[in-house]
Order: structure tokens, then sequence, then C-alpha cells
């Protein structure tokens, strides 16, 4: 077993907080490559969808189309994108509620994504889950989930699953990793602990991303958690390897999530790694956030993740305004039409109520039929 | 009494500030209750009046403040756990109900638990399967706990009182859906005692027995059938733990017919159970069996017209009436 080097805050250094390096005993990660341009311009494009995403969510919240609990992830984009753009397509992906943005990461259609926040039976859930509950069978997204804390055992779960099939069942070598994300206040459940303490116990090959955005709904992160400007002590105590990335940089954020998991995968072991990160909106959609200043959060705005990637790719990858621009042309008219599409779809219809209880026919209970976006038949 | 309309969230929070002003052992604890002012305004301004070491912000760890707050309670202090919502309140199902509700059983009577667990209970509204709970049913049947579920603001304040002062673990339902509702709550010290149901609407036809927010429905579906010439005595049971059986029999050997609405799911429920008792102790009585009004038997769905459907409703009463007093 990898031992885990004690880092107090003292002796975290400028490079430490900044390149992500972790330091292990036996294992010295470094970043992985800067990738080529057309990469880093799909990631912006990724960023933009979700943020003009959150913004028509937001709309068709105020305007009814939306019910229930609804929480949006502006700010935070670049967690979502760098990270899963660091792991293979089918490695498996579990988190909480603010979940509409990793759902578009992962490559749920925006159009199934609105449907299901519209309770329409377009919707990746035929409409029954809602916005905080995205799951997605095809992208191995294994939901958005409600209750705080609950997708952590999950996510250990989900890595026992990957890491039994591949050598209990295939007789191979464990070669899966399962990213599972978490809030800052979600650290404050036990079943984290517990979750944590499984995955090292069994060295199950599970990432837990925490997203620190340093708030769960009012409350400041120092307000509810124990050491909470050294939150690697968490993880160190079970013997799980950390790293704390800067959560508004998508190239440091996937550069760091690269080597991260291939160690992970390499190693059959979890990780814990802090993205630092902001929620610029209210918690729900309901949150006059009288609990911080305008002028933080006019500070944190400053280091936003899209303007960042934006500069970077004018500076050095030759892109231009006008280039910017069109994009955001496009992903707009998508979100747009995505929004239309939902309309368009019908409500879920009556017999729903009574599908999907249980996997047999039985009795009353009418069996499971599959969401459109499984189904091909998409218009 | 002077007149004086407020909203039931006002009345809990009277409630609760009345308390412990008069018990320094009361204290209140919970996820945003203190400088958020609570996560549905219930505890405003008790932090500015009672102190951080009174009204006290706590983590997202349900198991962990619970089991605090039964500690102390086995000290004798006079915890108030708020739940956000009674949803969350399974992460904490082994503290309330294993610790809290056996306590003084298991220490053969050496240390009870003076608490009192509230929140809001059953659907808010398009809040999805996971945070639509209605736990009646579920915590019901476990013994040692006491439930009441308010229905208006007078209730709220007069219950609440009552539950801060009982010595047993109390579960409180509250409804999200009626925090904002208005009624009539006197300046004048008052409380509601557990085990005494409410005649809320008198009539000689059906029996309809209820708690909490379904109550709204059955008041509107008793408007409805008024006008059929069906007139239903509706019951507010308020408490399920102690059940005040004895009004709802009265009422049923008056009216011969009865319906009961009850918003958690039908299988081993508070409604099964009291349309057991009812079978029982009103089998002379009874012109049709004991009709029951739940929540479809399965997970709360999130778009709006399933919810719609899946939720006891107006319509949903008036048919349950009608077939039981044989008038469908
Ligand atoms: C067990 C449980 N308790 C309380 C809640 C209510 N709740 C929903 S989100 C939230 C805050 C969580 O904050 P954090 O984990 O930091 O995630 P963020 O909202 O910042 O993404 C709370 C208290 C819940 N959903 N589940
Ligand atoms: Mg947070």
């Amino acid at each position: 077993m990898v031992g885990v080097k004690t880092t107090t805050s003292m002796d975290k250094t400028e490079t430490e907080q900044n390149v992500a390096s972790t330091e292990l005993p036996h294992v010295q990660l470094e970043k992985s490559p800067m990738p080529e341009s057309g990469i880093l311009l799909g990631w912006l494009r990724q960023m933009l969808l979700i943020r003009e995403f959150e913004v028509r969510t937001m709309q068709a919240y105020q305007n009814r189309l939306i019910g229930g609990f609804c929480h949006v992830y502006i700010g935070q984009e670049a967690v979502a994108v760098g990270s899963i753009a660091a792991v293979n397509p089918d490695d498996p992906v579990v988190l909480a509620y603010r979940c509409h943005g990793h759902a578009l990461a992962r490559g749920m259609d925006p159009k199934h994504c609105m449907a299901e926040m519209f309770g329409r039976i377009g919707g990746c859930a035929k409409g029954k889950g809602g916005s905080m509950h995205m799951f997605d069978a095809p992208h191995h997204l294994y939901g958005g989930h409600g209750i705080v804390g609950a997708q952590t055992p999950l996510g250990t779960g989900l890595a026992f699953a990957t890491k039994y099939e591949d050598e209990v069942l295939q007789d191979g070598k464990s070669s899966h990793v399962t990213l599972c994300y978490l809030g800052d206040g979600a650290i404050n459940q036990g079943a984290f602990y517990e979750a944590m303490n499984l995955a090292g116990l069994y060295d199950l090959p599970v990432i837990f991303v925490l997203e620190n955005n340093r708030y769960s709904m009012g409350t400041a992160i120092e307000r509810g958690t124990t050491m909470a400007n050294e939150l690697h002590t968490k993880s160190e105590a079970h013997g799980i390897n950390h790293a704390i990335v800067d959560g508004k940089d998508v190239v440091s954020m996937y550069q760091s999530f690269k080597s991260i998991a291939d160690w992970c995968r390499e190693e059959s072991r979890p990780f814990f790694v802090e993205a630092q990160t902001y929620r610029y909106k209210g918690h729900s959609m309901s949150d006059p956030r009288k609990y911080r200043t305008r002028e933080e959060e006019t500070r944190e705005e400053e280091l936003d993740c899209i303007d960042r990637l934006e500069k970077l790719l004018c500076d050095e990858h030759g892109l231009t305004r006008d280039g910017i621009k069109q994009m955001s042309r496009q992903v707009k008219t998508q979100v747009r039409e995505a929004v239309e599409w939902a309309k368009k779809s019908p409500e879920t219809p009556m017999d729903e109520l009574y599908k999907d209880v249980y996997v047999d026919h039985w009795g009353l209970f009418t069996g499971t039929s599959k969401p459109q976006m499984m189904q091909g038949e998409d218009e | 009494m002077s007149e004086r309309i407020i909203e039931y969230r006002d009345a809990l929070c009277e409630a609760m500030s009345e308390e412990m002003r008069d018990d320094k052992k009361v204290f209140l604890l919970g996820e945003e209750v203190a400088q958020y002012n609570g996560a549905y305004k219930i505890s405003k301004g008790m932090l500015d009046e009672f102190g951080p070491r009174r009204v006290i912000d706590t983590p997202i760890s349900e198991s962990g403040f619970s089991g605090m707050a039964i500690g102390a309670a086995m000290r004798g202090l006079r915890p108030i756990v708020e739940f956000m919502s009674w949803s969350f309140s399974l992460v904490a199902a082994d503290p309330i109900l294993n610790n809290a509700a056996k306590m003084l059983y298991m220490s053969g009577g050496q240390f009870g638990c003076p608490i009192v667990f509230r929140g809001n209970d059953g659907a808010g509204g398009q809040l999805g399967s996971t945070h639509s709970w209605c736990v009646e049913s579920l915590y019901a049947n476990v013994p040692g706990l006491k439930m009441a579920i308010p229905y208006d603001a007078y209730d709220a304040k007069g219950m609440l009182k009552t539950a801060i002062r009982d010595d047993n673990p109390v579960f409180f339902l509250e409804s999200e859906r009626l925090l904002s509702t208005t009624g009539h709550v006197p300046v004048e010290e008052y409380t509601v005692p557990f085990g005494q149901a409410l005649v809320r609407r008198q009539g000689t036809d059906c029996t309809i027995i209820s708690f909490g927010r379904p109550l709204h429905f059955c008041q509107e579906a008793a408007e409805e059938l008024a006008k059929e010439g069906i007139a239903c005595e509706i019951i507010d049971g308020r408490t399920i733990r102690p059940l005040d059986i004895d009004t709802m029999v009265a009422s049923v050997r008056k009216t011969n017919t009865c319906v009961v609405v009850d918003q958690s799911w039908s299988f081993a429920s508070v409604g099964s159970e009291i349309a057991s008792q009812i079978h029982r102790y009103c089998f002379d009585d009874l012109d049709n069996f004991v009709h029951r009004v739940h929540s479809d038997d399965v997970p709360t769905p999130y778009a709006s017209n399933l919810e719609q459907a899946y939720l006891p409703n107006t319509r949903k009463i008036c048919e349950a009436v009608r077939a039981a007093t044989y008038n469908s």
C-alpha cells in the first residue's frame, strides 16, 4: 500500500498549490502534458455550453417550466470538464444534485437534460427524476443524487464493481477508474468516511473529487468543518493520497486528473482531490446570498474559468475574438434548440407513474420502458 | 382571548422561543437554523435572542448531530433538532429510532430522552423521489416515540409547546406547504395536549380521518360532497402516537362509514392501522369497509402531472367517500 506524505499548510509550497503535483513516497506524479489546441477548443465549447445551458435553466425556472429544487453549476464548469476529459468514456461517474454540468460534459445531449427538468417524456429519466437526478447509462453516468453524501459510498461501489469485473469476471487487471464528486458540505457526512475507508481498505480505484466552492447553502466551509484549510487530512486518515487543484483552470484540472487517473488505474488505489472553485449563483433558485459579500463574488468571478481559457487560446493558440463569438453563437443556438425541443416533448404519460418500480411485470406494474435518448428516436 | 392571525411558521417560532425563555435546558440545533435564520425561516430572530450557544448551526451530519442531541437529552437537556426535511432524517435513522425511542426501555427506566425532532414532512412540490418522504408510516411503527402532525397555526404552536415539555422523544412533522398558511393564535399562553383528535367539521354521513396537510383536501372534498347531499365529518387525528381512536370510533358509530386519508404509502401504514382498529371497534356499526386514500404505491415522481396523480387529492377523496357511502 502506498503511504501518504503528511503535508501541513506550512510546508505546502506555492508550486504544490498551483501545480497540484502530489508527493507520494513511492511515486511523484507529474502533470500530464498540455494538450493540443483542438482539444482546448473542445473544452472551451463545453464550458460555454454548460454556462449557457445553466443561464437558460434559470430562465426556465423563473418561467415555471422547471419545478422543485434546482441547482446551477455556473462558475464551476472547469471542474467537470477538466476531470471528465481525463478519464475514459466507459469509466463510471457519480455525483450529487448539482449535476447538469457533469451530464453535459459527459456527453448527454442538452435536450434530454432540459426535458428532464421540464418533466417531459424526452428527459433522460423520462421526467421522473428531475433536476437533481441526471442519469445516463450510455455515458456511464450513475446519477446525480439528492441526499448529501449519499453518492460517496456509491462511488466506492462503482469502483468495486469495475475492479471485480476486470479481475474476477475477465480474469485480467483492474483497468477502470471511477469519478465520484462531492461538495464541501458533503465531507461532513459520516457516509463519506465509511466510503473512503472501504476504498482504502479494498484498494478501489475511485477518485473522490471534492468540489470545494467554499459554501454549503449558507454555511461557509470553516463554519461546518474542522481543518477546513487542510482537507487532505481527512483522506490521509484513510491512507488515501491527495492533491489540491485549481478548479478554475480547466487545463490544470485536466493535467492533474490525467496523471492521477492513470495512477489510480495502474495501482488500483483511491485518490482524494480538492478542486478549489466557487459557485457564482445562489445555492438553489431561492437564495439571496446574504452570507457572503458582493466584493467576494466579484473577486472570485475575476478568475473565471472560461475567460482564462479564452485568453490562453487567444494568446498562445491563435484563436481570435471573432472565433470566440462564433463559438458562443453556435452554443447559444444549440441550447435554444434544446429548450425548444424540451418544450415540444410531450408530458410524461400517466402510465409511466407505475413503470420502473420493479424490473419484472408484476400485478399493477407494467415493467419498464427505455428513455427516448436510448431508443434512437430523438426527433 | 384576543384575535391574532399569524403564519404557521411564526407560530412554530413562538413556541420554541417561549419554551427557551422558560427553560434554559431547551436549545435548538440543525442545518442553517442560526445565521441563515432557518432554511424555511422558522427560527428567524432566534440566534439574535438566544445566542450561538443555544441556537446552533450544524454541519450536514444528520446522524452525528441527532446522536449528539440524544446524548445530551440522556443527561436531561431538552434539545430541539430541526431536520431541514424529514427526508434527511433517514440518514439518522439509527440514532432516532434505536437510541431515542428505545433508551428508556433498554436502560430499565434510567435514561429517558426528552427531545423533539422536527421538520418538513411530505411532498413539497416536484422535489422528486428522495426529497418527498412522508415518514409517518415508516416511523410510527416504532414504540417509544410520540408523533405529532399539526395542521394549522394554532395547533403548530400549542402542540410544539407540548412536544418540548414532553419527557419522551417526539417526532414533530410539519409541512412546507403549510408554513405560510395563517390562522388564529392567541397571545395568551396555551398548549394543545397529545392524544386528543379534533373534529374539524361535523357531519352525519361519512367520517373522514386524516392528519396534517391532506386535511386541506379533505375539507375541499367535504364542500364538494355537501353539494351532493353527503355530509362529511372530518377528524384531524393530530397525533399518531398516541392515537385518539376513541374520537374516531365515536364518529364512525354515528356515520357508519369511514374514509382514512393518509399521505404515506398504503402498505403497512398509519392508514391501514386506523382502518384495522375501526374495523375492530366498529364491526357492528359499519355499512361498508373502511376506504383509504394514500399516495400511489410507487416512488414520488418529479413530473408535475405524475406527482399530482400520485398524491392524495380532492378528487380521490370524493371518489372514496362516494364509494364508501354507496353513492357512486
Ligand atoms: C442528508 C441531507 N441533508 C441536507 C440536505 C439539504 N441540502 C441540500 S444541498 C445542501 C448543501 C450542500 O453543500 P455542498 O456539499 O457544499 O454542495 P454545493 O451545494 O456547494 O454544490 C444541503 C444542506 C440534503 N439534501 N441531504
Ligand atoms: Mg459547496
